[in-house]
């Protein structure tokens, strides 16, 4: 939903990151406003993934030159976990394992770790055991999944609906959904989808990055942007994917190469 | 020169450790003297057999990686009786059934003993008091007593020799006892204790065992601690032991099971303290179609060691064992695996499973991981694993993404990494308590 008159969510300016010395992002600029739902695509390789892990704060990735304020609030000052608690989510292409660990313990964990940050008393067992179930129905997962270890042994479908789960528990202002697409069925990304639209609101905003147009299809974005060597090379409405869908990157792609 | 002066270190230490093993077994004959057990056959083919080895070195392949040299500086004298009047008590599980000792003696005020037809649960001294200790009980356990395979060996032997009571448990056929029966070891001041305790589940009987070892104050001390359980066809006994000694003592110890068929035997061996920690764990089979579970964790700092030595020798067709020993080092912490499995040409259709996975915090931590697979028997199924890792910094970037800090991120991950062994005690008070007690440690 695009509202001229929403504020800035995130603003990002001349972003140069490395990892292990060899530059990936070149030059991106990005802005997202409140409401907003924008979707990146690009290529294998250039640089959508990066961009994710960058805005998380992943350590592997190191910021050479640019800016990327959220909300107001230098993002590179901040710490990982410290801009997950100021409302940055990233939705794991590849979701991990940590086995020993409930799904219901680390759910709660997190969740007071956002409320700590916010300055509110921690939730209790019990009245967390009720929020956890409700927002379950978000993404239509099976209350079992909750005591079971984190992702462990759960298939691909499984592992992003439970992104999703977090995400409906954590409510943050900036979700970026890193090839949330990938690995699901059909039924499945429907479910996925229709959490992701059910959590969208006025008030926070939505950056998937994807592949493939199929996504696009059940999460309508207001912007489509294509990435190429680092930074955007080319922002449309939502036509733009079909656009990609039917033509593919090459007559971009070539004209970034002329340029 | 320099060759000649290490020769005569080494001769000098050899007589060293030879006298300190005749020391150690004159203090065990002396506590074997002052105990009112009838067992003088037993004790004197034990000094016998104990005469016969010397004290371990780096030099014996089942002592490499566990350095006992300290040891020989510390004349340690046998355990009295211990002047502590508090209360022994196992907080974190409550049970009608509970032996407990304090320096290897029997402590009738904190202990629950039963006697009746089908089931005892009581030390042997005061057994052998008793009305109910029948002739048909006593050749029970005199044929059970360190009769078990593996009793020459040096440390299971010095117990014999010098273990100053037994806790008996014996459950007669189909009998259940759901509570779990609990063995508390408790120690103080500086000595040497023999710990012994014996189970025996007759045909279709079930219980479970716990034992604790613990110890207060900074005094340098030893214990040896065998246990003995046999299940006869058909039995289950589901073994938690959790050694959490005093920061100075020297834990060795051996548990040994003898498998009937259709038996299933599960240990959880939980070791969290002691500077110096072994623990034999042997099962051996009598019949086929066992099934074997074996877990361990340690969880270790500073400079403990903890060396978890198991033998599983199956030579009976259709059975199962996993094992999973998961270890924690941090500081300069010392964990030492040995998993030995010997499947039988006469162990067709066996499905074992083996599976040793480290932690190291610290690089100055180390890990001796040795799993020895000997198959004959060629239609079997037999898997084994071992990792050494660190933390994986992708899984505490995945926790911080959610706002958990770093510190807050390894301790679960942590905590994750011992839970999974954990989870397998089926007290919930005790995996309750053993979480606190984990979550503390992570700290």
């Amino acid at each position: 939903m695009i509202n001229d008159n929403a504020k800035t969510i995130l603003s990002v300016r001349n972003l140069h990151a490395s990892v292990e010395g060899t530059e990936i992002l070149r030059g991106l600029n990005f802005e997202v406003k409140a409401g907003e739902i924008h979707a990146i695509m690009g290529l294998n390789g250039s640089g959508k993934s990066t961009f994710s892990k960058v805005l998380a704060g992943h350590p592997d990735y190191e910021v050479t030159a640019g800016e990327i304020i959220f909300q107001g609030q230098d993002l590179l000052a901040l710490e990982p976990h410290e801009r997950a608690n100021a409302g940055i989510f990233l939705a794991f292409q590849y979701p991990l394992e940590i086995p020993g660990v409930s799904n219901r313990d680390f759910l709660r964990v997190a969740y007071n770790a956002h409320r700590k940050a916010r300055g509110e008393e921690e939730i209790d067992v019990f009245d967390f055991d009720d929020l956890v179930e409700e927002r379950s129905e978000i993404v239509k997962m099976d209350v079992s999944f909750l005591d079971r270890s984190v992702n462990e042994g759960f298939s691909g479908g499984e592992k992003k609906r439970n992104e999703i789960l977090q995400m409906a528990l954590l409510q943050p202002t900036l979700s970026i959904l890193d090839e949330t697409d990938s690995g699901l069925d059909i039924d499945a990304l429907k479910t996925v989808s229709g959490g992701v639209n059910q959590l969208s609101t006025a008030d926070n905003a939505t950056v998937l990055i994807t592949h493939y147009q199929r996504l696009l299809n059940y999460v309508v974005p207001d912007y489509v942007h294509v990435m190429c060597g680092g930074h955007i090379i080319k922002t449309g409405g939502k036509e733009l994917a079909l656009e990609l869908e039917s033509r593919g990157y090459d007559w971009l792609t070539a004209q970034e190469a002329v340029v | 020169m320099t060759k000649s002066i290490s020769t005569t270190n080494v001769s000098a230490s050899a007589v060293n450790r030879a006298t300190y093993l005749k020391h150690l077994l004159t203090q065990a004959s002396a506590a074997a003297d002052e105990s009112t057990l009838p067992l003088k056959a037993l004790r004197d083919q034990a000094i016998a057999t104990v005469s016969d080895h010397t004290f371990p070195s780096g030099r014996d392949e089942e002592w490499r990686f566990t350095d006992l040299s300290d040891m020989l500086s510390l004349p340690f004298q046998r355990a009295a009786k211990g002047t502590d009047a508090h209360q022994l008590a196992f907080s974190a599980v409550q049970s009608d059934y509970q032996l407990a000792s304090l320096n290897g003696h029997y402590r009738s005020s904190d202990s629950k003993t039963l006697k009746q037809a089908g089931v005892v649960v009581a030390p042997l001294s005061e057994l052998l008091q008793s009305p109910d200790y029948t002739q048909k009980l006593e050749a029970i356990v005199s044929s059970r007593l360190a009769q078990l395979q593996g009793a020459e060996e040096v440390f299971t032997a010095l117990n014999t020799a010098g273990f100053t009571d037994v806790m008996v448990v014996w459950l007669a056929a189909d009998q259940v006892i759901e509570e779990p029966v609990c063995v508390v070891r408790e120690s103080e001041g500086e000595a040497i204790a023999h710990l012994r305790t014996l189970v025996i589940a007759e045909r279709h009987a079930k219980l479970t065992l716990v034992e604790s070892f613990s110890g207060t104050g900074e005094a340098t001390r030893c214990n040896t601690s065998v246990t003995e359980i046999w299940l006869a066809e058909g039995a289950q006994v589901n073994h938690v032991r959790l050694q959490d000694e005093s920061a100075e003592t020297f834990h060795i110890a051996k548990t040994a099971v003898d498998q009937a068929a259709n038996s299933r035997y599960q240990c959880t061996a939980i070791d969290l303290g002691a500077k110096l920690s072994r623990h034999h764990l042997e099962v051996y089979q009598s019949g086929p179609q066992t099934d074997t579970h074996m877990y361990g964790l340690s969880a270790l700092g500073d400079r403990q060691l903890a060396d978890t030595h198991s033998l599983l020798t199956l030579i009976h067709p259709h059975s199962s064992a996993t094992q999973i020993q998961k270890n924690i080092v941090d500081d300069k912490a010392h964990a030492v695996f040995n998993g030995k499995v010997f499947v039988a040409q006469t162990a067709q259709l066996t499905d074992a499973a083996q599976l040793n996975r480290n932690l190291m915090l610290s690089n100055k931590a180390r890990i001796d991981t040795k799993p020895e697979l000997d198959i004959v028997a060629d239609n079997v199924k037999c898997a084994h694993g071992a990792t050494v890792s660190q933390l994986q910094p992708d899984e505490v970037f995945y926790l911080q993404s959610r706002g958990i800090s770093a510190e807050q991120a390894q301790r679960l991950l942590l905590y994750g990494f011992a839970m999974e062994i954990v989870e397998k005690i089926s007290i919930e008070s005790l995996r309750q308590s053993l979480s606190d007690r984990l979550t503390e440690w992570a700290q």
